[in-house]
């Protein structure tokens, strides 16, 4: 029997959550937006730039606007090393976002692209320390294999550079590392279109993390609940079982036929 | 081959040749490409684009709000001392003028930082004039770490430095810095600075460079538009950029606009810019550096600055006074210049929030050295 979406449980570090599009809280207008945004997507988990939290809360908060309920996946933006990502998830932890971390490790501030060396040794760190690591990579499946030996929870390759909304540019590589990575696989960064993020999900990946397509449309609140119900037609097509994809028409005449015709 | 190579380049001329014989149809190839050269900004910032700013302004709003939403983070500035052993012509804090001149005391500094982190805000730009026997980099540096318990991001906007002064100043908590060649035009710059260690073109040309080498997260860089071409200090500072960025990825770049205003002394400008200048700059600039920060002070008025906001603008000063210690002494001396965006922090939140953007007090976290 094919899971239905209640069956159908996205498992993070031991974690079961009903919805598979992770949203963010960046580009925003106004972050009261932010509950709307959750409404709308159904989505369970969160990632909050730490370097935006205000710990004094003098003025408006961020994190004022997320429900308890949600998981606040904390990330590193900022971080050009693993030390300074280490010492942000410390401190993310340290002040009450919890033991999750969304690794991002970015010394390229032209692209955004992320170092996938560093953010190795990185998840090697905070997995021993006892943090549940969602790192955020390059569509590399040498270095998502790497990750998954260093005991990340799941690998967050990217479909095209942040920001971008070009789509799945790396389909290829994020094909094999859906194929070969056992750990779940979120497609995070440069998703534009529900039709893409649907395309991930027919591919096979596990989630996709969705910020700017959302918070840069015109109805953000209309957006999100595009992406929720893109998402969730992509993971019936994955499970419904896609028929294969033919480079050529069938032949109708078929030139191996004779081998099973009775003299 | 270091970035003065690279302006040099540019010499006898050569700008100029360039940017005028740029035809409306080599702008409309510009418009349609995806990743922009030097040239393709020269091109851009030539006359024959002027016809066209109104599709480089949606194409420069697209890039903004995919790279940076519709955020805007907002900065004041803090005046710790206007002693100055420059002779600026363009400047205020001239030593040939005739200003009341103070320095600020580091609890006179803690004063002024209470008062700041009551509205809210969380970043802070220090600013001071070049004096380093008065306001040197010991006293920066203690101002600094006692600025650091107000606030999570702390940029300068001091004379230049060395590098291991700019390292000195990034362990006592400073993540930023902003410093502009007020021109690049290296003979204007010269007859513009007759006396004071700020003469040295080629100190001053590659402070942002020395800075980035010793680990600035940010480094801001400009020209004081109105003191020679526009177009000229426009091409190079985006070319200084541009040059920064590649040479360090690790870097936060970002351009200031600022132009001119008037000051005590009197010093005209050398071009008037016209509004329409800046919004061909900070487009251009846009479309040839999609993720560079874009800054604009309050040396513009709040008019301009609210038509601005979806054209380009990362960050914005708030709440700004060019004083030494007038945020907390409304009878302080002369500031720097005239301040023409007199809107509080509040009231600065209040705009951006009902044109549908959302200001934002903290951008940085401060893990220490």
């Amino acid at each position: 029997m094919k899971p239905t979406h209640s069956t159908d449980a996205l498992t993070i570090g031991g974690h079961a959550f009903d919805s598979r599009l992770l949203i963010g809280t960046g580009k925003y207008p106004a972050d009261d937006m932010i509950p709307k945004i959750i409404a709308a997507s159904g989505s369970r988990i969160i990632t909050v730039a730490l370097r935006r939290v205000d710990f004094t809360a003098t003025t408006d908060n961020v994190m004022r606007h997320i429900p308890d309920d949600m998981q606040l996946l904390p990330n590193t933006s900022g971080a050009r090393t693993a030390e300074e990502a280490v010492r942000i998830a410390r401190l993310a932890r340290a002040t009450g976002c919890g033991n999750w971390v969304k690794i991002e490790v970015i010394p390229d501030n032209r692209h955004l692209l992320p170092d996938g060396h560093e953010t190795v040794r990185a998840t090697e760190i905070l997995v021993k320390e006892g943090f549940v690591v969602l790192p955020y990579i390059n569509a590399d499946p040498i270095v998502a294999r790497q990750l998954e030996a260093a005991g990340a929870a799941a690998v967050m390759p990217l479909g095209a550079p942040i920001g971008t909304n070009r789509g799945l540019t790396t389909r290829e590589m994020l094909q094999i590392i859906i194929d070969e990575i056992t750990i779940p696989v979120v497609v995070d960064a440069g998703i534009g279109k529900p039709s893409q993020a649907c395309e991930a999900m027919e591919m096979g990946a596990d989630a996709c993390l969705v910020n700017t397509a959302i918070a840069s449309a015109a109805d953000p609140v209309a957006m999100a609940g595009a992406f929720a119900a893109a998402i969730r037609a992509g993971r019936d097509a994955w499970h419904a079982g896609l028929g294969a994809m033919q480079t050529h028409a069938a032949a109708s005449s078929p030139l191996t036929g004779f081998l099973y015709q009775q003299e | 081959m270091d970035f003065y190579e690279r302006y040099a380049a540019y010499g006898d001329g050569e700008f100029f040749r360039q940017v005028q014989s740029v035809t409306e149809g080599d702008v409309q190839r510009v418009l349609g490409k995806h990743t922009l050269s030097p040239g393709d900004y020269l091109s851009l910032l030539s006359p024959a684009a002027a016809p066209h700013l109104e599709p480089m302004a949606q194409k420069s709003h697209s890039l903004t709000i995919a790279q940076f939403g519709r955020t805007m983070v907002l900065y004041t500035p803090l005046y710790l001392s206007n002693f100055c052993t420059n002779q600026c012509l363009y400047c205020g804090f001239s030593r040939n003028n005739r200003i009341v001149r103070r320095r600020l005391t580091v609890d006179e500094v803690e004063t002024e930082a209470r008062a700041i982190a009551a509205t809210g805000l969380k970043h802070v730009l220090i600013l001071t004039g070049d004096a380093p026997d008065i306001a040197g980099v010991d006293y920066i540096e203690s101002c600094c770490k006692m600025l650091g318990r107000y606030f999570p991001a702390i940029g300068i906007e001091i004379y230049a430095l060395s590098q291991a002064d700019y390292r000195r100043l990034i362990e006592s908590g400073v993540d930023s810095l902003t410093i502009y060649q007020e021109t690049y035009n290296e003979a204007l710059y010269s007859r513009l600075h007759p006396g004071g260690p700020k003469r040295n073109y080629r100190f001053r040309l590659d402070a942002p460079e020395r800075a980035c080498r010793a680990g600035m997260r940010a480094v801001n860089v400009g020209a004081l538009l109105g003191l020679d071409d526009w177009r000229r200090d426009a091409f190079f500072t985006g070319l200084h950029a541009c040059y920064l960025q590649d040479r360090y990825p690790q870097t936060e770049i970002s351009v200031s606009l600022p132009r001119m205003r008037p000051h005590v002394g009197g010093y005209q400008p050398g071009c008037i810019v016209e509004d329409r200048h800046i919004v061909q700059t900070m487009i251009a600039l846009r479309l040839f550096m999609p993720r560079v920060g874009i800054t604009i002070s309050t040396r513009e008025s709040a008019r301009f600055r609210d038509r601005l906001l979806p054209l380009g603008v990362t960050r914005m000063s708030a709440g700004s006074c060019t004083a030494v210690g007038g945020r907390t002494d409304k009878t302080a001396n002369t500031g720097q210049f005239d301040i023409s965006d007199e809107r509080s922090a509040p009231e600065m939140v209040d705009m951006l929030r009902r044109a549908g953007w959302q200001p934002v007090f903290k951008d940085w976290q401060r893990l220490g050295v």
